[in-house]
């Protein structure tokens, strides 16, 4: 069974200069039990992507068409705020990027992990006893003490353990990282990953995990959807992803990354070019201004390719594998 | 894990470690005793005086100070202290009450104007300004001719006065946290508006507020205290301090005890609440010290 699947969904906003195209056709699966990473730069659409499935567009956006269904069955469009209300913090809950907001300043830590089960039915000590098992799941030292602290008595890296212990506290179905580790340096990255792998196999549940950091995403996730310009250019396995990369989008990106880097630069290589303006897309494959291989082919609107194995690619080129310099 | 745990003892409760620390300042220490005197003169009333603080007496008009009264009596012989006393209750009455339903009702409207649709907040900010705009005086002497002077009238002044100022900073402020993370967060696990404002809002908003309340207090009883002695506020016989000041005005270069006794409770009043409101201000806010 599938805990999210999407299907050709676009969000559109109404600006002052004109209705703007945040997501156009994006359409990928979680699988149940899985953990799947969205990676792309800034502005590609992740943000607008979480919201949408969350029920939280701004009010000036909505979505113009698609599918966005939930455990194999109800379809997040169009339900009603208080139906989606009643998912939210129940079967779908979220992890912000930063860790320092999260939290209320001025409750104590213990009361926001009791306020947060208003709706479980539990009795206040069952809360509480709740409470501390999470933060000891989250491996807070001395989870009973820290219930009675405030949130600026924690370091960064505990803070955002904690935000992940309110995200788990009602199991649910589907857990949205928004960059959780952003925020965090190199260590806790690499921690707060570990136990997100960990808590995912105890809970059983999927995981939508948001990041431009492209080791992350290798290191944790199991599929890959790779966005540009609120497209989904390349989706697939993170072996097909980061080994056999189709769209010339990904190559790029995956060039880009100083984690691969095989020798010193002086200069980290970077795209030219800039995203396209969203109000005015282009009419074809979204990459081509870019695209050092675009031609004439490339005008045309691009379908998702398949490369085979559930691998997609949107392009034309999709079909042939990388040669040994990573061009054509 | 890798990282340092920073563990310091648990915080201490909230009122108790202020009022330790208000202690600890000896401006504290003197409000806390003016204000207590006030307070306590005000509940005790009717033990610290036998006299009936509206008892007419013709045979002792004008009494100066002295063993049988206190503070001596005045134009009708009623004793001053026990006017005094019965004043104070008065006093204190419209401004706890009034503040405590201006405070309700700011909180209210500044929640709903910061958190609710812009079309809203905009037509609230422009009665809150019109309101504002009023002079005190102003807005006092239009309500009374509309009314009549009574007490209901000074405490409806007084929280038209109050409210569009505390609306205000509860909105800002509901703004500012409205797009906080950790307002976001609880977004997106489902919380209710109306949870959000109680849960998230509120406890982030109050504290500030309450102290500019507390400091206000004074201002309100001047403002009760002024409207009796222009006779727009507590009708005569019962005591206020501003129409004992009224009495005494008339006569102030023979019998200068009854504008004494009639000014110097809300000197004191004004005072006490006054140093309190800034020490708290000083306690629970540090970064304010020195300030304002």
């Amino acid at each position: 069974m599938r805990t999210l699947a999407i299907d050709n969904l676009n969000v559109v906003f109404s600006t002052e200069e004109g209705p703007l195209h945040a997501l156009k056709n994006v359409s990928f699966e979680v699988p149940e039990n899985r953990i799947v990473g969205i990676v792309g730069e800034s502005g590609c659409g992740k943000s607008t992507l979480i919201n949408a499935v969350l029920g939280l567009l701004a009010d000036n956006g909505r979505i113009a068409e698609g599918t966005i269904r939930f455990e194999g069955k109800t379809d997040l469009v169009g339900l009603s705020p208080d139906r989606m209300r009643a998912l939210r913090g129940q079967r779908i809950s979220t992890v912000f990027q930063d860790p320092m907001g999260a939290l209320n300043p001025v409750l104590s830590v213990g009361r926001q992990m009791v306020n947060i089960q208003y709706r479980s039915g539990l009795s206040r000590a069952e809360k509480q006893a709740r409470a501390v098992e999470m933060l000891r799941l989250v491996r807070i030292p001395d989870a009973e003490a820290a219930l009675r602290r405030y949130p600026h008595q924690f370091s960064g890296g505990m803070k955002q353990r904690i935000a992940i212990a309110m995200a788990l506290m009602m199991e649910p179905a589907l857990l949205i990282a928004d960059e959780p580790t952003t925020a965090l340096d190199a260590t806790l990255e690499v921690a707060t990953i570990e136990l997100l792998q960990d808590l995912q196999k105890k809970i059983g549940c999927s995981v939508l995990f948001i990041s431009h950091h492209l080791g992350v995403i290798a290191e944790l996730c199991e599929d890959v959807v790779v966005m540009y310009a609120g497209e989904v250019v390349e989706r697939g396995t993170v072996r097909q992803i980061f080994n056999d990369p189709r769209h010339p989008y990904t190559r790029r990106l995956l060039e880009c990354d100083p984690a691969r880097q095989s020798r010193r630069t002086r200069h980290l290589p970077t795209i030219p070019g800039e995203i396209p303006d969203l109000r005015a897309r282009p009419g074809g494959c979204i990459f081509a201004p870019r695209c050092d291989r675009a031609h004439s082919a490339c005008a045309a609107p691009q379908p998702e390719r398949d490369c085979g194995d559930h691998h997609f690619a949107r392009c034309v080129l999709a079909r042939e594998p990388e040669t040994a310099d990573g061009r054509a | 894990m890798s990282e340092a745990v920073s563990s310091p003892p648990a915080r201490q409760s909230g009122p108790g470690r202020a009022l330790r620390r208000l202690l600890r300042e000896p401006l504290g220490v003197f409000a806390i005793l003016l204000v207590a005197l006030v307070v306590f003169g005000a509940i005790f009333a009717d033990l610290l005086t036998q006299y009936d603080p509206t008892r007419i007496n013709p045979r002792e008009r004008f009494s100066p100070p002295g063993a049988d009264h206190l503070l001596g009596t005045d134009q009708l012989g009623r004793d001053l202290f026990a006017r005094v006393l019965h004043g104070g209750r008065i006093a204190l009455y419209v401004a706890l009450v009034s503040t405590a339903i201006s405070l309700a009702i700011g909180i209210v409207l500044g929640l709903i104007a910061g958190y609710g649709p812009r079309w809203l907040d905009n037509l609230m900010i422009l009665v809150f300004d019109a309101v504002k705009s009023f002079p005190t005086v102003m807005l006092a002497l239009a309500l009374v001719t509309l009314v009549g002077p009574s007490l209901t009238a000074v405490m409806v002044v007084v929280i038209l006065v109050n409210v569009p100022g505390y609306a205000r900073i509860i909105r800002t402020q509901t703004i500012a946290l409205k797009t906080s993370e950790f307002v976001t967060a609880a977004q997106s696990m489902g919380a209710s508006s109306a949870r959000i404002l109680r849960v998230h809002v509120l406890p982030n908003v109050i504290g500030p507020l309450v102290i500019l309340a507390s400091m206000d207090i004074p201002v309100v009883i001047a403002i009760e205290a002024g409207m009796s002695f222009l006779g727009l506020g507590v009708r005569p016989p019962t005591p206020s301090w501003g129409s004992i000041l009224n009495d005494g005005f008339s006569n102030i270069r023979e019998t200068a005890w009854i504008a004494v006794a009639g000014g110097l409770p809300i000197i004191v009043t004004t005072l006490g609440f006054t140093f309190l409101g800034e020490t708290l201000r000083d306690v629970l806010d540090p970064r304010l010290k020195g300030r304002g």
